[in-house]
């Protein structure tokens, strides 16, 4: 059998096959996955960060659960005109505490990671209720149920306590008084948002669906939407140190 | 049944593979050479690859290749290139006070061309693509402006927004007169209606002009003027050009004077550079309306 004939070794016998798949996967696995977690250039040094409030946490799990990455990424590239139009480009930290992250890989909608503070609360409400009453050309759908839907505060702690069991790190004190923080971010005419500014720095708390009473999905969410991309100081951040 | 070897077809002079299906069997033919070539020469160029590039993760970093490249580095490059496409042209419209923009011609028309490309990055969400406006976002063609339409004024409401989280934004809110007592649903109704008289607009039958003028005078005048011109310190519209942010029937300016109007344009300084504001502002004063 010549050189070039030797690879019918493995086609004609599986075992062989098994057996010689396995260190190729292995090698590339290990090459490709492992590095990521010992590798500190992995995810940049920043100033900022910190875990999502139960408010922003119910609002990203709205943004989830209608599927908004489908039709919005959340990924400024190191690229000229995505730089130009959407602001400085995403770094691995900003999304540490994503579980899952969200990415996404289509833009129907434009690319919503630096869209935080870049629109009024009230142009997000009617835009999530309405998309055409402002933007005449949108093909989003209406989310208007939102603003009808109060956000189910049973289980606000367990998301944060699942959180915690992937990686996020959220103190006990912050998840005995996630209903309360939750409550209150939506609702700071009712209460004292000092507590929850010390828990979560550059937390914003108001009425963001403009609405009294309880905190319905559509505060959870422009609560979310309002945060985005706004946590990292880059006035602080290195640039050259985190050239890759 | 195979017999796992392959028999020789004198039809083709090939070997067969020496499997038979039913009874069928099949000639083995080789990959063309061409093709075998193409792909161990795609695993030279990949080993080519990793010396060049960044690829291989070390022990405390990554082999970086032997060009350096990084993405980061090359946006740093690109965007410094676009300054230099642009001519430092936009570091010169930066630099130069806005009266005198308007007087240079190339450097208005940078202003304008550049303003009017962000305009519809950032703007143009709520303003519209045209500038047109939606209820509650006012249109920046005409000539009524909430917080003033000179080019300070503009440069000032776009660098720090109203009603915003900046500390030096433009504040001044609309009351709500219905929903915190302070008028009645009656008193609404009829100062409402004196409203719309102020603009031209025709009143309900029945409305008595006297006390709604009495109504204005003692709860909106302070903001909007004796004679309802509005105020740009305050951002309080004027209420006699018939020019309307959130709408001119009586149920909706009922439903303004009840719980208030207070729309929020965010601050973009520190989003936005000072040129690119500096660039817009001339965009939209441009637009027909500045003063």
């Amino acid at each position: 059998m010549s050189f070039w004939s030797r690879h019918q070794i493995f086609e004609k016998n599986s075992i062989v096959l098994i057996v010689g798949i396995i260190p190729v996967i292995a090698i590339g696995g290990i090459v490709e996955i492992a590095p990521l977690f010992y590798l500190k250039s992995t995810i940049e040094a920043v100033e900022g960060m910190r875990p999502y409030t139960p408010l922003e946490l119910a609002g990203r799990n709205v943004y989830v659960r209608e599927g908004c990455y489908l039709c919005h990424s959340q990924m400024v590239r190191p690229l000229r005109d995505e730089v130009e139009r959407y602001g400085h480009y995403s770094l691995a930290a900003e999304s540490m505490y994503d579980h899952p992250f969200q990415w996404g890989s289509k833009r129907t909608g434009p690319d919503l990671a630096r869209v935080g503070a870049k629109y009024s609360d009230e142009w997000h409400v009617t835009h999530l209720s309405n998309p055409r009453a402002i933007v005449p050309q949108s093909v989003m759908p209406s989310y208007k149920f939102l603003a009808e839907t109060p956000v189910s505060t049973e289980n606000v702690a367990d998301h944060l306590r699942t959180n915690r069991a992937v990686g996020v790190p959220y103190t006990d004190d912050q998840i005995t008084n996630a209903v309360a923080d939750l409550k209150i971010q939506a609702d700071p005419d009712n209460g004292d948002t000092d507590a929850l500014l010390k828990r979560y720095p550059k937390s914003v708390a108001r009425n963001f669906d403009g609405k009294p009473g309880l905190p319905t999905e559509m505060d959870a969410l422009v609560a979310y939407l309002q945060m985005l991309g706004t946590l990292v100081d880059f006035k602080l951040y290195n640039e050259k140190a985190n050239l890759r | 049944m195979s017999d796992h070897e392959g028999e020789f077809d004198k039809a083709t002079g090939k070997t067969t593979t020496g499997h038979s299906w039913d009874g069928i069997k099949e000639l083995n033919t080789p990959l063309p050479r061409w093709w075998v070539m193409t792909f161990y020469l795609t695993i030279v160029w990949a080993i080519g690859y990793w010396v060049v590039y960044p690829s291989w993760p070390l022990v405390q970093s990554y082999a970086t290749g032997v060009i350096g490249y990084s993405s980061r580095a090359d946006v740093a490059v690109d965007l410094a290139n676009l300054e230099k496409i642009r001519g430092g042209k936009m570091a010169v419209l930066g630099a130069a006070p806005l009266a005198e923009i308007e007087k240079d011609p190339a450097l208005l028309a940078l202003g304008r061309a550049r303003g009017r490309v962000v305009f519809g990055d950032n703007c143009a969400p709520c303003h519209g693509t045209g500038a047109a406006g939606a209820k509650g976002f006012p249109n920046l063609n005409d000539d009524d402006w909430l917080w003033g339409g000179t080019l300070e004024q503009i440069e000032k409401t776009i660098q720090f927004g109203a009603r915003s989280a900046h500390a030096e934004s433009h504040e001044g809110s609309m009351l709500a007169f219905g929903r915190d007592g302070m008028l009645k649903k009656p008193e609404i109704e009829t100062v409402a209606n004196y409203v719309r008289s102020l603009s031209g607009l025709p009143t309900a039958k029945g409305y008595d002009a006297n006390a709604g003028q009495k109504l204005f005078a003692d709860n909106c005048a302070s903001c909007h003027g004796d004679a309802g011109k509005g105020n740009p310190d305050m951002g309080a519209p004027n209420l006699t050009d018939n020019i309307w942010l959130y709408g001119s029937d009586e149920a909706t300016i009922v439903e303004t004077i009840t719980n208030g109007r207070n729309g929020v344009m965010p601050a973009w300084i520190g989003r936005l550079d000072p040129a690119t504001i500096k660039a817009l502002t001339i965009y939209v004063h441009s637009l027909g309306g500045g003063q």
